[in-house]
C-alpha cells in the first residue's frame, strides 16, 4: 500500500513536562506477565488493515468457491467446457457434497497461511522485532502470544465460515444431491476444515518465525502446501512416495478435513496427529532458535 | 548506571567489538563516539540482551536485561529509525508496547503529548517523515518512564529545530538522574549535548574522557611564527610544558604550549624581531579524527589530514 502524503509536524520548542510513572501504585504494577504479552500480541494483529483485508478475503473465498462449486454441480453454473475446465464437477467430486461445499478451502489454506507468516515477518521486515523482543526480553512469551492469537483468531473466523460454505453449498445443490450434518463424518469433515485452516495459520507462523523473512516463508509455505503434494510423487520411487506424501501437511490435513480419507492416505485421528506433529516441530525449532540467534 | 564488562563479539569473520569496557553513570548525558562500523549499534543491541556477547557482561542497573521483570520501566531505546510496521498507527504501536509491561493507556497520551505527535497519533505510521517516525521511537523509549535511555543515533533525519528540542530533552532526563547514553559520529553534535564521552574505534575503547577534558587537549594549540632568528627565539621560549618544533623553513617555528601575545611580548624583550604570529586553532572535530583516524573501517585513499595537529596523545588503537 503505498504512502501517498509524508506527514510533518512540528516539535514542542520544550519537552512537556509530564506525570511520568513515579506513583508507587502504578510502579508496582509494572512486569510482564503472559496475558499482558498476549493482550499486546492481540493489539499488532488487530491494528492492522491487512489483517481485516485477509480475513474477509478468506471469508468471501471459503463461502463464495463453495456456493460457485455447488453451483457448477448442481448445473445451476454452466463450467468452460474442454480439457482443464475447472478442477470441480463431475466424477468422484460431485458424488462428495461436503466437499464441492468445502471447494474454496484449498486456496484459502494459502490466504490463512500468508496471514500466519505475516504476523511474525512483518516485524522483522520493519525492525518491530527489536522493540518487541527488548519489551519482552525473554522473547518465548512473544512466541506462544503470537501462536495463541492467530491460532484462535483463525479458528473462530474459520468455523462459521466453515458452517456456512457447508451449509449455503448444501441448499445450492439441492434435495437429492446434498447431504446433512449427521451424515457420518460429515460433522468432522466441517469442523476439521475450520482446525485444518488454524492449523495451516500456525504453520505460516512457524515458517515465518524459523526464516524470518517474508518471501521466503511464502515461497516454502506454497511450496508445502501446493507443490510437493503433486510433485513428489512423480519424482520420489513409489515406495518412497507412498510412504512420505501422506505425511505432508496438506494430505495429513486432508484426512480429517473430508468425509473419507482417500486409498493410501491416513486415518482422520493418524493425519490429525501428524498434523500436530508438524506444528509442534516447527514451533519448538522457532523457539529454540528465537531464544539463539541474534535478533 | 551501564556496565559494560570485557565485551567481545564476532560476526562471521568480522570483529565488531573487542574486550570492551566501561561505564556509564547517571546523571549526565554520555555521548557514545565513533566512525561508522565501530560497533556502536552492535554494543547497544548486547546492552539491551538483543545480541549476545561471544564473551564479556553487560549489566544495566546491576543486571542483565533480561533479568528485569519490567525491563520498559528499566531501559528505554530507539535503535533504529521508524522500526514501525507502516500499517499500524503511532497510537497502536505505543499501546502493544505498553500493554506488554503493564504501563496504564494515560502515559501513551504522555509521551505522544512529549514528542509533539498527540494529532497524527491515530495516522498511519507508514506516511510519517523520518524526522517524525524518530520522534516515535523517543515516545517508545520514553513509554516506560525508565532510569536508562538508550539512544542510536537519534538527531538523524531531524531537522534543526527537532535537534535543538532532543538535546533540551536529554539534558532534562539527565538533570532528572537518568543514565543518558547516546551515539553519534558527530563530535559537534555530541559537544553540544554530552558531558561525558566514550570514543570507539574498529570495537575497541579510544577514550573515555569529558568533553571539556578533551577541549583541554585539544585548545593545546599551537602557534605558528615566522622570525628571522628562530634559533634564539626558540632557546628563548622552551620551557616545561611548552615544545617548539622548526619545520623545513630555518626562518618558522611552531610553538605549543604559549599562547601568541606571551610569545610575542617576550620576543620583544629580548628584541627579537617577530615578522608573523599566527594561532593554530584545532577544532573538536580535527581531535575527534585524530583520534579515530587508525581505526576508520572504510577510509577513502587519500584522506585529507589537516595539518597542525597538536601531538599523538592519546591515540590509543
Amino acid at each position: 500500500m503505498a504512502t501517498t502524503a509524508v506527514l510533518d509536524r512540528p516539535v514542542p520548542n520544550r519537552p512537556v513536562p509530564t506525570g511520568g510513572l513515579r506513583d508507587a501504585h502504578d510502579v508496582a504494577r509494572l512486569r510482564v506477565t503472559a496475558w499482558r504479552v498476549i493482550a499486546s500480541e492481540w493489539v499488532k494483529f488487530r491494528s492492522l488493515r491487512s489483517t481485516v483485508v485477509t480475513i474477509a478475503i478468506a471469508l468471501v473465498v471459503i463461502i463464495g468457491f463453495g456456493a460457485l462449486a455447488a453451483g457448477v454441480v448442481s448445473g445451476n453454473v454452466t463450467r468452460p467446457a474442454g480439457p482443464g475446465g475447472g478442477a470441480g464437477g463431475g466424477g468422484a467430486f460431485a458424488s462428495n457434497p461436503t466437499a464441492v461445499s468445502l471447494a474454496g478451502m484449498t486456496l484459502a489454506q494459502i490466504i490463512v497461511g500468508i496471514l500466519g507468516v505475516l504476523a511474525i515477518t512483518g516485524e522483522y521486515s520493519s525492525g518491530m522485532i527489536r522493540a518487541t523482543l527488548a519489551a519482552v526480553p525473554r522473547r518465548l512469551p512473544v512466541l506462544w502470544a503470537k501462536v495463541l492469537v492467530i491460532g484462535v483468531s483463525t479458528f473462530v473466523v474459520a468455523v462459521p465460515a466453515s458452517f456456512g460454505a457447508f451449509a449455503l453449498g448444501q441448499t445450492i445443490l439441492g434435495t437429492g444431491r446434498n447431504t446433512t450434518l449427521s451424515d457420518p463424518g460429515v460433522l468432522r469433515a466441517v469442523l476439521g476444515s475450520a482446525v485444518y485452516l488454524a492449523a495451516i495459520a500456525l504453520l505460516g507462523l512457524g515458517l515465518g518465525a524459523l526464516l524470518r523473512h517474508t518471501a521466503g516463508a511464502i515461497g516454502t509455505l506454497f511450496g508445502l502446501l501446493m507443490v510437493a503434494p503433486g510433485l513428489l510423487p512423480l519424482v520420489l520411487p513409489k515406495s518412497w512416495g507412498d510412504s512420505i506424501v501422506p505425511y505432508l501437511p496438506s494430505n495429513a490435513g486432508e484426512s480429517f478435513s473430508s468425509v473419507a480419507p482417500k486409498a493410501g492416505m491416513l486415518s482422520a485421528g493418524g493425519g490429525a496427529l501428524v498434523l500436530a506433529a508438524w506444528l509442534v516441530v516447527l514451533l519448538g525449532v522457532s523457539a529454540w532458535l528465537l531464544r539463539r540467534r541474534d535478533a | 548506571m551501564i556496565v559494560v564488562d570485557q565485551v567481545t563479539k564476532s560476526y562471521g569473520a568480522t570483529r565488531a567489538v573487542n574486550s570492551l569496557s566501561f561505564t556509564v553513570r547517571p546523571g549526565v548525558v554520555t555521548g557514545f563516539l565513533g566512525p561508522n562500523g565501530a560497533g556502536k549499534s552492535t554494543t547497544m543491541r548486547m546492552m539491551m540482551g538483543l545480541d549476545r556477547p561471544d564473551s564479556g557482561h553487560v549489566t544495566i542497573g546491576g543486571k542483565a536485561y533480561v533479568d528485569h521483570t519490567a525491563p520498559l520501566h528499566e531501559v528505554g531505546a530507539l535503535l533504529e529509525a521508524k522500526a514501525i510496521h507502516p500499517g499500524r498507527s503511532a497510537y497502536d504501536h505505543l499501546l502493544a508496547l505498553a500493554l506488554t509491561n503493564g504501563i496504564p493507556r494515560r502515559r501513551i497520551t504522555e509521551v505522544l503529548d512529549l514528542v509533539g505527535l498527540t494529532s497524527v497519533a491515530r495516522k498511519r505510521a507508514g506516511a510519517f517523515s523520518l524526522g517524525m517516525g524518530q520522534r516515535l521511537g523517543i515516545a517508545a523509549a520514553l513509554l516506560g518512564d525508565p532510569d536508562v535511555i538508550l539512544l542510536d543515533e537519534p538527531v538523524n533525519g531531524l531537522d534543526p529545530e527537532g535537534i535543538l528540542w532532543i538535546r533540551t530533552l536529554l539534558k532534562d532526563l539527565a538533570e532528572e538522574g537518568r543514565t543518558v547514553f547516546v551515539s553519534s559520529h558527530l563530535i559537534s553534535e555530541m559537544a553540544l549535548t554530552a558531558e561525558h564521552l566514550v570514543v570507539v574505534g574498529r570495537g575497541r575503547l579510544i577514550a573515555d574522557t569529558s568533553v571539556d577534558e578533551l577541549r583541554r587537549t585539544v585548545a593545546g594549540a599551537s602557534v605558528h611564527v615566522r622570525t628571522p632568528d628562530a634559533t634564539r627565539l626558540g632557546r628563548l621560549l622552551v620551557d616545561d610544558g611548552v615544545t617548539v618544533t622548526s619545520g623545513p623553513d630555518p626562518h618558522e617555528l611552531d610553538v605549543s604550549g604559549l599562547d601568541a601575545a606571551t610569545i610575542g611580548d617576550r620576543a620583544l624583550a629580548a628584541g627579537i624581531p617577530v615578522h608573523a604570529l599566527v594561532p593554530h586553532e584545532v577544532s573538536l572535530e580535527d581531535a575527534f579524527m585524530q583520534l579515530t583516524h587508525d581505526s576508520v573501517e572504510y577510509q577513502p585513499t587519500s584522506l585529507a589530514t589537516s595539518e597542525g595537529l597538536a601531538t599523538t596523545e592519546g591515540q590509543a588503537a
